[in-house]
């Protein structure tokens, strides 16, 4: 059984995270100093007991998982590649329905409501989600972003009526500055690494509450990771996060808590660095030590 | 040919490269030898049946074509002096492209989506798919047999014109012409959109629906723009298809040489009317036909050539320009 620990505030000297892989950190940034992190929000996702089965499978992918995610933290999900991370992050703004064959049991409660109970395309503009993939659409950058904003009403907004949302958009994404001579541009000639903060910006245009990222840097080389790390930093200030990640030096470094899976279940959530210097469980101490996964 | 060994000789570096495919040829098993030669031999009459069609056809439509022919109307006539242009068949064929791809297009755009997107009830979604599959595969002159019945059908009167007496239907008619060949443009119009929608990666669609957007707005605003290019490519191949059939036009049109409204009212009763186009001109006007008129027919097969590869030009125009926008896949 996990139990979850109060919200701590961890005050780490100069806020470098100890012991990184010196490989691990080639071409990064500075570690982003915490020192002044913002104390926990509310929570504001709450996952309870939830499971979730594919047709045809006999083991759950997901088993019974509870877990938190409050306001101003960042939650990361680790584990080795198939033990339900994408699974659970896709059930959490109901994304995974879309698989034929794919139920869920338990709740989700977003700000205390069942998710269930919210009208879906409702629930995908609070819980934003980001792809392992950058997916930018086929059309240009401002539309990208543009297609995000534009309620489904019968009357479109113009072009100069959403540029300042696109902007700010943008802006959070730390994309702006590189796009903004031409946003005509279409979005797939942008590197990797544009398109995925473009992905971001998207995402962030419909000003979610929840931000789900699914391994968004493993696609990215060092330099655009650690772009996109600092701005998880800045906007885990006003959202709750919840990323997926396989490298545990990114999880240390991003993560306020990090709960580590393992074949479907829950193994242990805790603070950063107490579950990766004082592991409870067996296993996790293998996983962060790098014995198996 | 030499048997000399490569080294030395005053062409020695690099190893020749008849040298280098003989020492291939000679790893090959004699099956695949044999299969290599009749590849080649195949291609090579191909080639030569594809050279002389065009060589012909050019020459003979080069020597009578004319701006006048193209922007004269035909006239019936005994001697090929007085049977005029061929304005109204090229007017034909436009018309008939035009009417059959206004069906087609959104018929076959709208299969296509509801197939891949939605293919709820399964089996009326097979069912529709091998409907369509049987239309492709059908010769056409089946089709219009079964296309003049219905339009013969007293409901569909107003499609064409009816004996004055108030008796049997007419049935031929642009209208009825056009919609039938609607067939003949559908299935490629269906199965290149099909296509194109299954290759759309399924992350495309999660980022939409994530960012909460409804199925129709996905469709409407993701997926249709990223296959327009097919589409437009299955469309241009469908016309080159109609513009090349003939059964269904001497079938569903009639053979008049000129356009003869079917009623009074402007416009609509030209549709309502019947006409030719450059197939059914040339069928009615070439030697072995009741031609009278080989040289014009030559023209008019030259025109339709034109045509059609000026439609497949449009489609390999399309393929090289979405190049570079493309998605991953
Ligand atoms: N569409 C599906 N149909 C059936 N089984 C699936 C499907 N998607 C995932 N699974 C199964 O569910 C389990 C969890 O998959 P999931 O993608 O959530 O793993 P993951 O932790 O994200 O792995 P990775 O780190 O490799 O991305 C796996 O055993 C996988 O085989
Ligand atoms: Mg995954």
């Amino acid at each position: 059984m996990v139990e979850f620990p109060p919200p701590v505030r961890r005050i780490t000297p100069n806020g470098s995270p100890n012991v990184v892989d010196p490989a691990d950190r080639q071409g990064m940034p500075e570690p982003i100093a915490r020192a002044t992190r913002p104390s926990y929000g509310p929570e504001r996702l709450r996952i309870d007991g939830v499971s979730i089965h594919y047709a045809g499978t006999e083991r759950p992918a997901v088993n019974a998982v509870t877990l938190p995610v409050r306001q101003g933290e960042v939650l990361a999900l680790i584990g080795p590649s198939g033990c339900g991370k994408t699974t659970l992050l896709r059930s959490l703004n109901r994304l995974v329905e879309l698989t034929p064959g794919a139920s869920r049991q338990g709740r989700i409660l977003l700000d205390g409501e069942d998710v269930d109970h919210l009208e879906i395309t409702r629930l995908r503009r609070r819980v934003s989600m980001i792809f392992q993939q950058p997916n930018p659409f086929p059309m240009s950058i401002f539309d990208n972003v543009a297609y995000a904003i534009r309620e489904q009403a019968m009357r479109r907004p113009g072009k100069a009526a959403l540029m300042p949302r696109v902007e700010t958009a943008l802006r959070r994404a730390g994309l702006w500055d590189e796009v903004a001579d031409d946003l005509g541009r279409p979005a797939l000639r942008l590197s990797g690494g544009q398109q995925q903060r473009l992905c971001i910006a998207r995402a962030l245009a419909v000003e979610p509450d929840v931000l789900l990222m699914d391994e968004p840097c493993s696609a990215l080389d060092p330099i655009s990771t650690g772009v996109v790390e600092e701005l998880i930093h800045e906007l885990r200030e006003n959202l709750a996060i919840v990323i997926v990640t396989h490298n545990l030096a990114q999880a240390r470094r991003v993560g306020d808590h990090v709960a580590f899976m393992y074949l479907g279940d829950l193994v242990e959530y805790a603070p950063t660095e107490e579950l990766f210097t004082r592991p409870r469980a067996d296993r996790t101490r293998e996983y962060v030590q790098g014995s198996f996964g | 040919m030499s048997t000399a060994p490569t080294t030395g000789g005053p062409r020695a570096t690099p190893p020749g490269r008849r040298q280098r495919l003989l020492g291939e040829l000679r790893l090959w098993r004699p099956l695949d030898l044999l299969g290599v030669v009749a590849a080649w031999t195949v291609g090579a009459l191909l080639l030569l049946v594809a050279a002389s069609l065009l060589l012909y056809m050019g020459i003979k439509g080069l020597q009578y074509v004319s701006l006048d022919l193209l922007i004269t109307r035909p006239q019936p006539g005994a001697d090929q002096s007085e049977t005029g242009g061929i304005l109204d068949p090229i007017l034909g064929t436009l018309m008939i492209i035009a009417i059959a791809t206004a069906i087609a297009l959104p018929l076959a755009v709208g299969a296509a989506l509801w197939i891949v997107e939605y293919s709820r009830p399964r089996w009326l979604a097979r069912v529709v798919e091998s409907g369509i599959e049987v239309i492709a595969g059908a010769p056409s002159i089946a089709i219009a047999i079964f296309g003049l019945a219905i339009f013969q059908l007293p409901i569909f009167s107003w499609a064409s014109f009816s004996a004055a007496d108030g008796g049997g239907v007419f049935g031929r008619s642009f209208i009825a012409a056009g919609s039938v060949m609607s067939l003949i443009a559908l299935p490629s119009i269906f199965a290149t959109t099909r296509e194109a929608l299954q290759s759309v990666p399924r992350h495309v669609r999660e980022a939409s629906y994530g960012l909460g957007k409804t199925k129709w707005a996905t469709i409407r605003r993701v997926l249709l723009p990223t296959v327009k290019p097919d589409i437009a490519t299955g469309t241009a191949l469908g016309m080159g298809r109609i513009a090349g059939d003939t059964a269904i036009i001497v079938l569903l049109l009639g053979a008049t040489l000129q356009l003869q409204a079917g009623s009074g009212i402007p416009g609509v009763g030209t549709l309502q009317g019947t006409g030719s186009t450059l197939t059914s001109y040339v069928y009615n006007n070439s030697p072995t036909g009741e031609g009278n008129a080989p040289e014009k027919a030559y023209a008019a097969a030259f025109v339709l050539m034109l045509l059609i590869i000026g439609l497949n030009l449009l489609v390999a125009g399309i393929g090289r320009r979405r190049a570079g926008t493309d998605l991953p896949r």
